[in-house]
């Protein structure tokens, strides 16, 4: 299991084959699912276009609520490991924001648990985003719908 | 007593104040602090008006919750990440 909270951007393939090793090394031979999610920078908002955007965070939080959201899933769906990564500061358009994989013996569990990532983490990190276009900005306000998401999780058995 | 309170995003925006010290009696809670916030000027009454969350030594927490020595009390909107 791990996680990062970081400005550079990531590569799929060493996270991937990191994610691969922790759970191998977590639960030999166990392992006959990774799924894996990325999240990029869309180009427009409901304004229109957008150059970017800018993450803020919490940085004394951020990490510990990330990590704890990584232990619940690999414990609420069995999982072999887990893992997430969240940039921070300026991001472009079209470039990678968020990764999370989930390693699981079958594909159920593996695919329930990245959603599951994904759903809470816009819940419960404390990341806010900015939007900017030449030297204008706006707050990205929280949808209804990512918290819809969050609570189907918390009322399921 | 003192706590540390912080502010992130826009209620850091519009407080005008990332962060300051405050002193506070023992038992006091998130609402007392945060009523006590809201009086001291109209940027902090701006702030913290709606819908913003609340989290202790950072984990989230309501406004019923108790306050001690040392503690750290953040303030922000409800998060967008993802």
């Amino acid at each position: 299991m791990f996680s990062f909270i970081q400005e550079h951007d990531f590569n799929q393939a060493e996270l991937y084959t990191k994610l691969q090793q922790d759970a191998q090394h977590r639960a030999p031979g166990n392992t006959g699912a990774i799924v894996t999610f990325t999240g990029l920078v869309r180009d427009f908002n409901m304004a229109g276009d957008i150059d970017g955007i800018t993450l803020e965070h919490y940085p004394e939080m951020t990490k510990k609520a990330l990590d704890l959201l990584v232990e619940k899933a690999v414990t609420r769906f069995s999982l072999t490991s887990a893992a997430a990564v969240h940039r921070v500061g300026r991001i472009y358009n079209n470039e990678q924001i968020v990764w999370v994989g989930c390693a699981g013996a079958h594909r159920q569990e593996a695919f329930d648990g990245a959603c599951f990532l994904m759903d809470m983490l816009k819940q419960s990190v404390p990341l806010w985003k900015k939007e900017f276009k030449g030297n204008t900005s706006k707050w990205v306000e929280a949808k209804r719908s990512d918290d819809a998401a969050a609570l189907k999780w918390m009322t399921k058995p | 007593m003192q706590i540390t309170v912080k502010t992130f995003a826009q209620t850091r925006e519009l407080s005008k104040t990332p962060s300051l010290h405050l002193e506070i009696e023992e038992g006091e809670t998130v609402a007392n602090v945060t009523s006590r916030l809201k009086n001291m000027d109209s940027n902090w009454a701006l702030a913290l008006e709606g819908s913003v969350l609340t989290a202790r030594n950072q984990q989230l927490c309501d406004s019923k919750t108790v306050l001690g020595a040392n503690d750290e009390l953040a303030y922000f909107p409800p998060v967008t990440g993802g």
